[in-house]
């Protein structure tokens, strides 16, 4: 609701702004700014994804026990590739638009005020 | 097998209901635009649902199960990885490529590098992914009918191919986005409705082994129909009726089948008796309970590999895929394709609970597909085999039409990328005859890979489809990657990149569906080629572009502030690229 009030008023013509729009030094360095920022926020959460996942086939590899461990009477390997590995997809996916979605706001709240 | 009064009704009812909704939506579309992105004016819950609708193919309906029945836990890396590939899509591309405004692949590699060569190799990369893709839905098709109502495998592919390019080539994308909808919720209802009624029917039956720590076994005394030759393995002799041939010589009555490799020929029915150990087609699958249990249920070294293999194919392939991307561009905002996407998760993440019930409940109640090797088949065999009755016949006709409800939607969102690549970027003759252009476009993509799916016949669908992901995550996604998030990416890069890395793949995959049977190291760097192509592919983008650094494009500047800034800003000069 917010965003789609926001984005229905007219832009202000802030300096800022101006900047951007005209590609000049400012407005690339804050342009470059914002892509770090959502880029290294990508990389971190495919960090934890590459490790939360990355790391069971090796895992179960080398310590072959944790293959024969029940849950429920189902072995680990079944309940962590077969269940559980959605929902921990789904909560990365949650924090990314979230955390993502803020780096946005304070982006055009940094060129709507200044 | 599992014939069920109901299959073809209920497959008979969803093509015709994809037709009616799809000549509803004619109506709707007028010009190239509303038939190539739906006008953009699709609501976001629609299209999440129809995203997920799109992406789950033959291969996750039908095919993830038969894997996992026949080699066990390692192939829940495919769904895994099948929704994996999503969150990669959120992280990297969703929000940045909806704003970039393109309409296609090609489409934003000219935009973002301003070549025309390479706009059209890339157009050639999306052309052989989506036929490759295209051709084991027609497969499925084939082996559905082929189960459920016992027609001759053509008949499937034929009726599939031929539903989907009719409704490509008269509706477009706008139809299209109401037909996928629709298949999610189809979908999911019939592989999640059977699977209260399977557990039900395990528990009456005394909860028998999952897993038993020998071979399976037959309960009953059992018919198999052998459809196409297959050699199988038999571990205890054992006293069979067989009417067909058996190792090249024709039989007809009691035999003992010695311990050792048999060749069954085409239409040879074996019966076999209770309690015999099920006869497995020869390959690598594991043979006995404990070792299906298991992860690493192969030949050590080269099975972790082709696990991080699969991973990596998966995890960045889905970016790649032509039928994905398409669909953002139905998003309004890049913020709101963002929020599709995480939808889109949470709908994958509940179907593809399912698909593993069925594998591991089809060692128990179908273990003759273990010996046809058409493992493919456990979701539709399944409820006729372990419920039986009437209800098991009316699950199996649900199955059987969210199996059709898979062929068909991903069928057509393939299409619908392919033929708006053949008629831009082949046909291309200006916008007064783009619709004609496209119809035709549409006639051309459809018929290419039903001649191939015809050729073909007895590749494990969700291998195919594994290797359709190798190849886009060697090529589009580092193209995606690098071009929204590096300034330093050239056309010369990217083309070196295309070519090289993924080039590799798409020779891996004909070497692994063309060429002879490869062995140790070979096979495996083969089968699974993504754990070194995309590496590749990454090294060789980033490497001649660096080389030719003079040739940065002069407006990156200008591109990344359109792909990354806010769509609440409404800055100037935000119009399509």
């Amino acid at each position: 609701m917010l965003a789609d009030g926001r984005a229905r008023r007219r832009p202000v013509r802030t300096p800022a702004r101006q900047e951007l729009e005209d590609e000049t030094g400012v407005g690339d360095a804050l342009v470059r700014g914002l892509v770090r920022t959502q880029l290294a926020l990508a990389l971190r959460l495919s960090v934890i994804v590459g490790l939360g996942l990355g790391l069971l086939p090796l895992l179960f590899a080398l310590i072959p026990g944790l293959a024969e461990v029940r849950v429920f009477g189902v072995t680990l390997p079944w309940l962590l590739l077969g269940v559980l590995a959605y929902p921990f997809l789904l909560a990365v996916g949650w924090f990314h638009v979230r955390v993502a979605e803020r780096n946005e706001r304070d982006f055009a709240e940094l060129v709507e005020r200044s | 097998m599992g014939n069920s009064p109901y299959a073809l009704p209920a497959v008979v009812i969803v093509s015709l209901v994809t037709v009616a909704i799809g000549a509803y939506g004619v109506r709707l579309a007028r010009t190239t635009g509303d038939f190539l992105v739906a006008s953009r004016s699709v609501s976001p819950r629609w299209n999440a649902a129809a995203i997920g609708g799109e992406y789950l193919s033959a291969a996750s309906f039908l095919g993830v199960a038969g894997l996992v029945m026949k080699y066990g836990v390692d192939m829940l890396w495919y769904p895994v990885g099948f929704a994996a590939g999503y969150l990669a899509l959120q992280l990297f591309v969703a929000a940045p490529l909806r704003r970039s405004g393109a309409f296609t692949l090609p489409d934003f590699t000219e935009a973002r590098l301003g070549s025309r060569a390479l706009r059209r190799l890339a157009a050639a990369f999306v052309v052989f992914i989506g036929w490759l893709y295209l051709v084991p839905q027609l497969q499925g098709a084939g082996l559905t009918l082929g189960t459920v109502i016992g027609a001759p495998y053509w008949v499937g592919a034929v009726v599939v191919g031929a539903v989907v390019t009719v409704n490509v080539a008269s509706g477009g994308m706008r139809s299209i986005t109401f037909v996928q909808a629709f298949q999610y919720w189809l979908k999911l209802t019939a592989i999640s409705f059977p699977v209260a009624f399977l557990l039900l029917a395990w528990q009456h039956d005394g909860r028998p082994e999952l897993s038993p720590p020998d071979r399976p076994a037959f309960a009953a005394q059992t018919t198999v129909e052998i459809d196409t030759a297959v050699r199988a393995t038999v571990v205890e002799p054992t006293v069979v009726t067989i009417a067909g041939t058996l190792d090249g010589v024709a039989r007809d009555g009691q035999e003992t089948l010695t311990a050792g490799t048999h060749e069954f020929g085409a239409g040879t029915r074996v019966t076999l008796p209770a309690g015999a150990a099920v006869p497995h087609v020869e390959g690598p699958a594991p043979p006995d309970g404990l070792r299906w249990l298991r992860p690493g249920s192969g030949d050590g070294q080269h099975e972790l590999f082709g696990v991080y293999s699969l991973i990596l194919a998966t995890f960045l392939g889905t970016m790649g895929l032509p039928h994905v991307l398409v669909r953002f561009y139905t998003n309004p905002d890049g913020r709101a394709a963002r929020r599709t996407t995480l939808v889109v998760l949470a709908l994958l993440g509940a179907f593809y609970l399912f698909p593993t019930v069925y594998g591991a409940l089809g060692r128990v109640y179908a273990p003759e597909l273990l010996m046809t090797g058409r493992t493919d088949a456990v979701v539709l065999v399944l409820p006729g085999a372990a419920i039986g009755g009437v209800t098991g016949q009316v699950l199996a006709g649900l199955v059987a039409a969210g199996a059709f409800a898979a062929f068909l939607s991903t069928s057509s969102g393939l299409l619908v990328s392919v033929a708006g690549v053949l008629s831009t970027d082949v046909l291309g003759r200006g916008s007064m005859r783009a619709v004609r252009d496209f119809r035709i476009a549409a006639l051309v993509a459809g018929l290419v890979p039903l001649f191939l799916a015809l050729q073909v016949n007895g590749l494990d669908v969700s291998q195919v489809v594994g290797l359709a992901f190798a190849v886009a995550a060697s090529s589009f996604c580092p193209l995606l990657v690098l071009g929204i998030w590096w300034r330093g990416l050239t056309w010369a890069g990217a083309a070196a990149g295309l070519v090289v890395g993924g080039g590799s793949a798409a020779a891996a995959v004909l070497v692994a569906v063309l060429g002879p049977p490869l062995e140790g190291w070979a096979a495996a760097l083969v089968a699974q080629p993504a754990a070194w192509t995309v590496p590749l592919a990454f090294a060789v983008m980033i490497g001649v572009s660096l080389a030719t650094r003079n040739r940065v494009p002069a407006d990156v500047g200008r591109t990344m502030l359109r792909l990354h800034a806010p769509d609440s800003l409404l800055l100037r000069g935000r119009s399509p690229m």
